[in-house]
């Protein structure tokens, strides 16, 4: 836990993949849990939406003795609330999920509050190894499972991925008890999103293999044959170590080497 | 003669008739009915307009005597000279040529490895299809970053060709690429924006391109068209329909990559020097050591995998720890208890989809190598150059696995170890 850095996660409303339920989003949990190693129980954490939602209580359960919520309803823009909610105070680190659950996942809120705010962005981190001096260094999580270490200036927004820590488990009684501050801020509709005609989603189809052949003695071919790399190089008479080094010169073409 | 064909097939959908010949065709007495029958003008019609087909002159007598009907035209020009207009026309797709357009749909690849990706072309199959509802004058650009080793960027569909190679593009610079696009903005204006929505930079540098700009985007699109677009929302439970915005971020599979046009690949410049811009909040210190046994074999970038050809199980190991790569395994190595179930690669293991597959003493089964369709290169080390996996290798080295292995650590550790040193004088 590192002191005197002040910390804000902001969390929403989750949807679970399978049975559709609301529930404590993935991502948004694994900001809070980063947020309390960071900074402990002086992590604030946000809600913009509406206030008797009963999933909040399952991240004040996660060991919060408080929670903000910015009321507002659910065809509201949550960015200016927000914006209004983090200007003005001292805060160092912004944590949020790198796409929502529900509503449009665009994962454009952590951009647009950069943007708005004038702060850097980190996106996906999977570990913010500590912060000193005005300086963080977090590490992003790259596909593959591979990690980049980056250095950004506070205060920034970081987007958590999901390699980073899983959420604790959250406490129903404490839940409970936690306490809500409602806020009141300015309240924006999404103009735009209500011209969109919103669906169920259709599955998507598959893409299928179409082979291309004019005759059917090429298609026969095209369905039976084997696959075939291009005809690659084949090395035979050369000593071990010329071998060795053409081989580790194609590692280091392909970068895999580092 | 068949090329002849090829190149007029436009004209062969053309029913043209000549009622002389059809005559003389129809005449059996007439003096100039064979030599108007055996032209070859493959049509003869009888009184009635209906097509007539002579049973008898169709094939030739093959060498055993025996009548042959060739329907392929397999051996009508002899098999070399048929193979080669094979090749030929694989490189003749027609070229789509766009001269000064009016306007242009910009494309910002991946280029994972420096090479498109099939996302990027599909991509770029959208893009043309764009082009082809709208304006037909405007041009498909790739804008792509750091260094490129694609070869191919006229049949994937590109027309004009950003390509942006500076050192400050390299590793993780999402400001001064986005400072970029903003330069690329305010001089062509183009129709589209149109990113891949990956986890490899392109859903990260499109947001913080819509948020400068301030446009809205439409995140996980699949249904685009001129008009409208349908995107997933509500972690992909719902479909959005709106009309389509100038950024658009797409998901795998939104089109057809190009596939029956070349394309120009014309250079596109920046008219302004491109300035770097000053303060960067982001300092980017490079990628750092996994440890590459922990990352999931089918998530594994580059795959060292050992198979009944190994003896010397201490050297492998060591090998795959000094070149960082992940371990895998032949159902062989696995079974005879060298190796984990959990490395095994194939039809009964995993399906890897490494961007180097290094194969030591595989045959290439085909389980295995139903595991490995997905991986970019492969590398076999082997003792028989008569195998399946060299055969399906992209470099192929015939020798002893443990003499290899050998030497492969030893130029690993030197590597390593002049790198480090490197980074040592440079620090001082
Ligand atoms: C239902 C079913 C499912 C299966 N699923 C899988 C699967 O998921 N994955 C899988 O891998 N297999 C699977 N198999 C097994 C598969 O058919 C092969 O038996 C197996 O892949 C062969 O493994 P191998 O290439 O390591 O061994 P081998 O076929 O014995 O090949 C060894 C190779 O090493 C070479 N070699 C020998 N000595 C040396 C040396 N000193 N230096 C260099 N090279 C040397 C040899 O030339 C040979 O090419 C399955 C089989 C069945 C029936």
């Amino acid at each position: 836990m590192l002191p005197n850095i002040n910390v804000v996660s902001l969390v929403s409303v989750g949807r679970h993949p399978q049975s559709g339920r609301a529930r404590r989003a993935e991502q948004d949990g694994r900001a809070v849990e980063l947020g309390l190693n960071l900074a402990g129980n002086t992590l604030t954490v946000v809600h913009a939406g509406n206030a008797q939602e009963p999933v909040l209580r399952q991240y004040a359960g996660m060991g919060l003795p408080s929670l903000t919520v910015l009321a507002q309803e659910s065809d509201c823009d949550a960015l200016p609330a927000l914006v209004s909610f983090l200007k003005d105070k001292h805060i160092d680190v912004v944590l949020t999920g790198v796409r929502a659950e529900s509503g449009e996942s665009s994962g454009m809120l952590p951009y647009l509050l950069a943007e708005q705010l004038g702060w850097p962005l980190v996106p996906r981190v999977a570990e913010i190894l500590n912060i000193k001096e005005g300086e963080a260094e977090v590490l992003l999580a790259l596909p593959r499972g591979q990690r980049r270490a980056v250095i950004v200036k506070l205060p920034f927004i970081a987007s958590v991925d999901n390699a980073a820590q899983e959420a604790r488990q959250t406490a129903f009684g404490p839940g409970l008890r936690a306490d809500f501050k409602v806020l009141t801020l300015e309240r924006v509709v999404d103009e735009a999103a209500s011209q969109w005609q919103i669906n169920i989603a259709k599955p998507r189809p598959k893409r299928l293999k179409v082979v291309k052949a004019k005759t059917a003695a090429d298609r026969m071919k095209a369905a039976t044959a084997k696959p075939v790399g291009g005809g690659g190089k084949i090395m035979k008479d050369e000593t071990a170590a010329e071998k060795a080094q053409a081989i580790f010169d194609l590692l280091l073409e392909e970068k895999v080497v580092r | 003669m068949s090329h002849f064909s090829s190149k007029d097939s436009s004209l062969d959908n053309l029913l043209r008739r000549d009622p002389r010949t059809e005559w003389i065709a129809r005449n059996r007495l007439h003096p100039l009915h064979s030599s108007v029958v055996s032209a070859g003008q493959g049509e003869v019609r009888g009184s009635s307009g209906l097509l007539r087909k002579n049973p008898h002159v169709i094939g030739f007598i093959g060498p055993n005597g025996i009548k042959r009907i060739d329907r392929a035209n397999l051996s009508s020009a002899g098999l070399n000279s048929k193979k080669r207009t094979g090749e030929a026309k694989e490189t003749q797709r027609p070229l789509h040529i766009v001269e000064n357009p009016d306007a242009y749909i910009m494309v910002v690849a991946d280029m994972i490895g420096g090479r498109l990706t099939s996302h990027d072309k599909d991509i770029l199959g959208l893009a043309h299809q764009l082009v082809a509802e709208g304006n037909q004058n405007t041009a498909v650009v790739l804008v792509c970053f750091g260094e490129s080793k694609e070869t191919q960027f006229d049949l994937a569909g590109v027309d004009r060709l950003i390509h942006l190679s500076a050192d400050e593009f390299e590793g993780f610079a999402p400001e001064v690429r986005v400072a970029a696009l903003i330069q690329i903005e305010t001089q062509y204006r183009p129709e589209h924006w149109l990113f891949p929505d990956s986890v490899h930079g392109g859903s990260d540098l499109a947001s913080r391109l819509a948020a400068k700009l301030g446009e809205r985007p439409a995140a996980q699109a699949w249904q685009v068209t001129a008009s409208t677009t349908t995107s997933r929302g509500a972690s992909g439970s719902q479909d959005i329909r709106r009309e389509t915005p100038r950024i658009l971020m797409l998901m795998e599979e939104c089109a057809n990559a190009i596939e029956d046009t070349r394309h120009q690949v014309l250079p596109l410049d920046l008219s302004e020097e491109f300035i770097v811009p000053s303060g960067s909040c982001l300092l980017d210190k490079g990628q750092i050591e996994v440890d590459s046994n922990a990352v999931p074999l089918a998530e594994a970038e580059f795959i060292l995998s050992a198979g009944n050809g190994i003896h010397n199980w201490d050297q492998f190991h060591s090998a795959a720890a000094a070149l960082g790569a992940t371990e895998g395994a032949s159902r062989v190595a696995v079974d005879d208890g060298f190796m984990p179930r959990s490395r095994q690669v194939g039809a009964s293991g995993t399906w890897v989809t490494a961007r180097v597959y290094l194969a030591v003493g595989i045959s290439g089964a085909i389980q295995h190598m139903q595991g490995i369709g997905q991986c970019d290169k492969v590398v076999a080390i082997n003792t028989d150059a008569g195998c399946d996996m060299v055969k399906r290798a992209d470099l192929a080295v015939i020798a002893d696995s443990e003499a290899i292995l050998e030497e492969l650590t030893k130029l690993a550790q030197q590597y390593s170890l002049s790198k480090s040193q490197e980074e040592k004088s440079d620090a001082a």
